[in-house]
């Protein structure tokens, strides 16, 4: 198993709980999409994954280790193996999008290697092929700025796609393309996981997408799992079990709490 | 207008804050005038003004005599070598001291969003090492290195690179927290190391402030390295201070109108590399 978390849960500084009791395995096989509406804690579960949180109680195993238990180097190192594509491409607009994507290396580049690859790219063919994958191959000299939102969601990909990480999360990594640009990215993403054998999940707000490009479909709701069925045998019932609004209330009466809890500390 | 019936008008709440802060800074301004006797009608008094007319009048023409000429060259190299080799020792001890200060490469802010505490008591020490090498001023380092090395530009490189070290590596950690903190974070969350992560993630879009900020100090410190002159390090400043003495106010008008090219050309500087950094 790539991944494994058993009765993970995570609760926000602030005290507001994001997560309880998650209990899930992924194959090394496996396409994934989470689902929920917003707020349900798709990107916490996520993060949690990417090891760019740390869950507050439970067991979570990535690639047969617990990140709460390693020590910064070991940390480092399973990070780099660990590819999150991100809803906001985090490209600092007056880089070259060949050296975007080449960053994605750097958790295995030698620091020497990083340096002269800043005075000049050490591997345009590589950086080439990531993105010619993604119809973006002629844009591998221009700068990150003057390429459209969704070019730069696809240069985040192809970042990620470089770095060939043993697991690929990706958060809302279509929700800056139009329709047709989504499905065409998505199916790309999931055939290359399958080609090299790596799990790949990913959050999704649009349903049809993740039933339709995703074998396997995670429904979260408030925190918790509320179905994790076979794409084809998810019924209307479950979807709208996993929208319904009853829970408006529930949720803003919980902000309000942390808020005054927040609030109170900060009197004290 | 049903809205605005329901509601006669709505107050800004932040204006009444705002008039407070003005009238409070005018207060303290006040006493700040008195202190300083600050009192500029004496400009305007008519003894003044003929004393100080004297003064200038003996100013003009500039002297452009060939052998004043050739001095003033060697004293203008003199006052950018000082200035500049004393901003790139200044570089050396400022790159480092600024990376260790800066809050942007924390790696355990990236979980909790807050560096942790053995990070922060390395940062402070920094800090307050940069604190103290800006709050002694160049130019008495320059006094006391002149007693160590000698009269000449030593003592003024010296001088300048220890201020200037403070400044730079103080104003540089802040430019880094200034800019986009999320693609830096994002290269340390998938296993890239502080200094790669400062290089691809900060650097392209901290550079064209970094730039500006370090030519605008080269500027300063040609500056400098003018009124370290006058304490003996040489270069133009020595020179403007023994022309004062003898009363040869061609000759200061002359060093003046160098000193005006100086800035002008390292404005003209700055201005070509931030066009090529945009």
């Amino acid at each position: 198993m790539s991944i494994s978390l058993t009765g993970v849960g995570y609760t926000h500084p602030n005290g507001m709980r994001a997560l309880s009791d998650i209990n899930l395995s992924i194959a090394a096989d496996e396409q994934v999409a989470i689902i929920g509406s917003s707020g349900a804690g798709k990107t916490t579960l996520l993060k949690l994954l990417a090891t760019s949180l740390l869950s507050s109680s439970g067991d979570l195993q990535l690639l047969q280790h617990n990140p709460a238990q390693l020590g910064a180097r070991a940390l480092r190192q399973l990070r780099s193996r660990i590819g999150l594509i991100h809803q906001s491409p985090p490209l600092p607009p007056r880089q070259r999008v060949v050296t975007a994507v080449l960053a994605g290396r750097l958790g295995q580049w030698s620091l020497a290697r990083a340096c002269l690859s800043l005075c000049y790219p050490s591997d345009i063919e590589g950086a080439r092929a990531e993105l010619s994958r993604l119809d973006l191959a002629e844009k591998l000299f221009e700068r990150c700025d003057q390429v459209s939102g969704g070019q730069q969601q696809r240069i985040g990909i192809a970042r990620v796609l470089y770095q060939k990480p043993d697991i690929m999360l990706a958060d809302e990594p279509v929700s800056a393309m139009d329709p047709v640009l989504a499905e065409h990215t998505l199916s790309i993403l999931g055939s290359i996981a399958r080609e090299r054998g790596v799990p790949l999940i990913a959050s999704l707000h649009a349903v049809e997408l993740a039933l339709k490009h995703f074998p396997r479909v995670i429904g979260l709701r408030a925190g918790e799992i509320l179905f994790d069925k076979r794409a084809d045998t998810i019924s209307q019932q479950d979807l709208d079990a996993l929208y319904l609004n009853t829970d408006l209330d529930d949720t803003a009466d919980q902000y309000a709490a942390a808020a005054n809890n927040s609030l109170r500390s900060r009197c004290l | 207008m049903p809205v605005t019936a329901t509601r006669a008008h709505w107050h800004d709440p932040a204006a009444t804050p705002r008039a407070l802060l003005t009238l409070a800074l005018l207060l303290v301004l006040w006493p700040g005038l008195q202190l300083t006797e600050f009192r500029p009608q004496i400009l305007f008094n008519a003894q003044n003004r003929e004393v100080m007319g004297r003064f200038l009048a003996g100013f003009w023409p500039p002297d452009t005599s060939a052998e004043f000429l050739l001095m003033l060259g060697r004293a203008t190299l003199e006052t950018l070598a000082m200035a500049t080799a004393g901003l790139a020792l200044a570089l050396i001890l400022a790159i480092p001291l600024s990376l260790i200060a800066t809050r942007t490469l924390s790696i355990s802010a990236l979980f909790s969003g807050r560096p942790s505490r053995t990070g922060r008591l390395l940062r402070y020490p920094v800090r307050f090492v940069l604190i103290v090498l800006r709050s002694i001023p160049e130019i008495v380092w320059a006094l006391l290195f002149v007693r160590a090395v000698g009269l000449g530009p030593t003592a003024g490189v010296l001088a300048i690179a220890i201020t200037y070290s403070g400044m730079l590596g103080k104003v540089y950690a802040e430019i880094y927290e200034s800019v986009d903190p999320q693609p830096a974070r994002a290269l340390l969350q998938s296993g890239s190391s502080r200094l790669a992560a400062f290089l691809y993630g900060v650097l392209p879009n901290a550079a064209q402030e970094l730039t500006s900020y370090t030519l605008y100090r080269w500027e300063c410190a040609v500056r400098a390295s003018v009124i370290m002159g006058f304490v003996g390090a040489g270069g133009l400043g020595q020179m403007i201070d023994l022309s004062m003495r003898m009363f040869a106010g061609g000759e200061v008008v002359s060093i003046l109108l160098t000193f005006l090219l100086l800035v002008l050309l390292a404005d003209q500087i700055s201005q070509q590399l931030r066009k090529r950094l945009a």
